[in-house]
């Protein structure tokens, strides 16, 4: 068994908990959202020891070498001294410039932060309420044609995080923001290799900005995106698609109805299944797959069996804890 | 560098069977081939239900890793606790040979020399007692 020390408290960690559990075990305030390695909420850094390399995934470069972790997934395999990192460093003011329903229940929040970010579209960035609650949203908006960051919020039934935007949020209040990070974004280079993208509800977030990039650096392969949700009225940014289409001859945008009721001009079926009628084989193709855990999950699995190269396929799943 | 790592060194990237076969990049190349097949295996492909597609693909590299000869971390006794959940499974024999085959079936898709890849599947051959627990 290892030993954990923070701040002068040390304690052995139990042989099956994470770094996470333990410390929030003993009433140290880590905040923590997915509880799966993938939010990047529970950002911790090692300042004796050196915390496992599985615990370190999707981190920046710069962060690892500085022996940052994840808590929710660290189990380690030595003692390890750990603190929370810096808070001024790395939390920033931003002031709520808009709120606008795309759809019955995705509001659009537009923040300007107070000190220039530099990001890609289609990493997150982490949202603190209030109260200390922090979540991860994925940003839709390109640095170089919006002045600010959009991000599209799914209210989700007593969703603590997403049911404040929704109701209490005013446009002019000051929120804490942390990031960018994520590496779920578009990679100048081979501009002719096909693109797919596949997402869920606000999964078309992440979508809508690296699809734009692409765009604007010039991607002249073919950028397929399929968007889905149950019924029309969970589709959005429809217009905005639609122009995008018009505007460039190898973008195409195939909106997927999985419920019963399918008008003509919408495909049938899952998002992900609709993708690989379209494409069977994946060979070559660079794919980008947001939202729902279990689409993430299957659309990865099954692009892979579809000829897809795992360092071509780019992952956010929203995924949701439900013990925060 | 010291005698050892440089011996290491010289071992690595003259001769080994790792060097021959092309180093990490040779890795590389297999990988994604050697994952599908082992997926798609209806002798074997349960014991991958449900499991993190990342995580597993970072280990089949780290397997190919070492039964290309290249360097690796593992130990008899990680190869026991890494699939000791799998032998309660019922994970034997047969399972193990299959995954030789699909192993074999990769390379020669590479078009790997037949002789290496003997090599490469003694290399794998040496760890069976200890993934099956034995
Ligand atoms: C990398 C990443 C990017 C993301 N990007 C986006 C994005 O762009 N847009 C977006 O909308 N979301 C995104 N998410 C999801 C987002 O971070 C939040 O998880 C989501 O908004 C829910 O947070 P919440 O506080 O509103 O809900 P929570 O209060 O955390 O509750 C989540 C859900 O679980 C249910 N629940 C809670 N507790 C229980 C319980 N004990 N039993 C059963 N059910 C329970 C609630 O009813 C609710 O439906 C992303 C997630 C990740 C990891
Ligand atoms: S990464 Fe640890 S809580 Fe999300």
């Amino acid at each position: 068994m290892v030993n954990i020390t923070y701040a002068k408290d040390c304690f052995p960690l139990g042989e099956q908990l994470s770094v996470l559990d333990g410390l929030t075990g003993r009433g140290v305030p880590v905040p923590f959202s997915c509880r799966s390695g993938a939010c990047q909420t529970c950002l911790m850094r090692a300042t004796r020891g050196v915390p496992p390399e599985s615990a370190q995934i999707g981190l920046k470069d710069s962060l690892k070498l500085q022996n940052y972790f994840l808590a929710c997934v660290c189990h380690p395999t030595e003692d390890l001294e750990v603190a929370l990192p810096d808070d001024e460093q790395a939390a920033l003011p931003a002031t709520v410039k808009k709120l606008e329903l795309l759809n019955g229940d995705i509001m659009q929040v537009v923040l300007e932060s107070h000190a220039p970010i530099e990001y890609r579209p289609g990493q997150f960035i982490n949202l603190a309420r209030d109260t200390g609650l922090v979540r991860a949203y994925s940003i839709a908006s390109v640095p170089h044609e919006d002045d600010h960051i959009h991000l599209h919020v799914r209210r989700l039934p007593n969703g603590r995080v997403s049911g404040w935007i929704h109701e209490q949020l005013r446009v002019g209040q000051t929120v804490e923001i942390r990031g960018p990070a994520g590496d779920c974004f578009y990679v100048p280079g081979n501009p002719e290799q096909g693109l797919i993208l596949i997402g869920t509800g606000s999964g078309l977030a992440p979508l809508y900005g690296i699809i734009r990039d692409a765009l604007h650096h010039g991607h002249s392969g073919p950028i397929r995106l399929f968007h889905g949700s149950r019924d029309r009225s969970g589709l959005y940014l429809v217009g905005e698609l639609n122009d995008l289409v018009k505007q460039y001859s190898n973008f195409d945008y195939v909106p997927c109805l999985s419920g019963e009721d399918v008008p003509h001009q919408y495909a049938k079926g899952r998002a992900h299944e609709v993708a690989l009628r379209h494409v069977p084989n994946l060979k070559n193709w660079r794919m980008y797959l947001c939202g729902h855990p279990e689409m993430v999950k299957s659309a990865k699995k099954n692009a892979f069996l579809a000829g897809a190269s795992m360092k071509d396929i780019y992952a956010d799943a929203f995924n949701v804890s439900l013990s925060s | 560098m010291t005698e050892k790592s440089l011996a290491t060194w010289w071992e690595q990237t003259h001769d080994s069977l790792y060097a021959k076969l092309g180093g990490e990049a040779a890795v590389n190349a297999a990988v994604d081939i050697f994952y599908r097949k082992v997926l798609t295996d209806g002798r074997i492909s349960r014991f991958f239900e449900g499991v993190d597609m990342d995580k597993q693909a970072a280990k089949q590299k780290a397997f190919l890793t070492m039964a290309f000869g290249g360097p690796h971390n593992y130990t008899g006794l990680d190869m026991r606790r890494g699939h000791a959940q799998l032998v309660a499974q019922g994970l034997n024999d047969s399972h193990f040979d299959a995954v030789i085959e699909d192993l074999g079936a990769t390379l020669r898709e590479l078009k790997v020399p037949e002789n290496l890849i003997a090599q490469v599947a003694g290399i794998a051959e040496s760890t069976r007692n200890d993934v099956l627990g034995r």
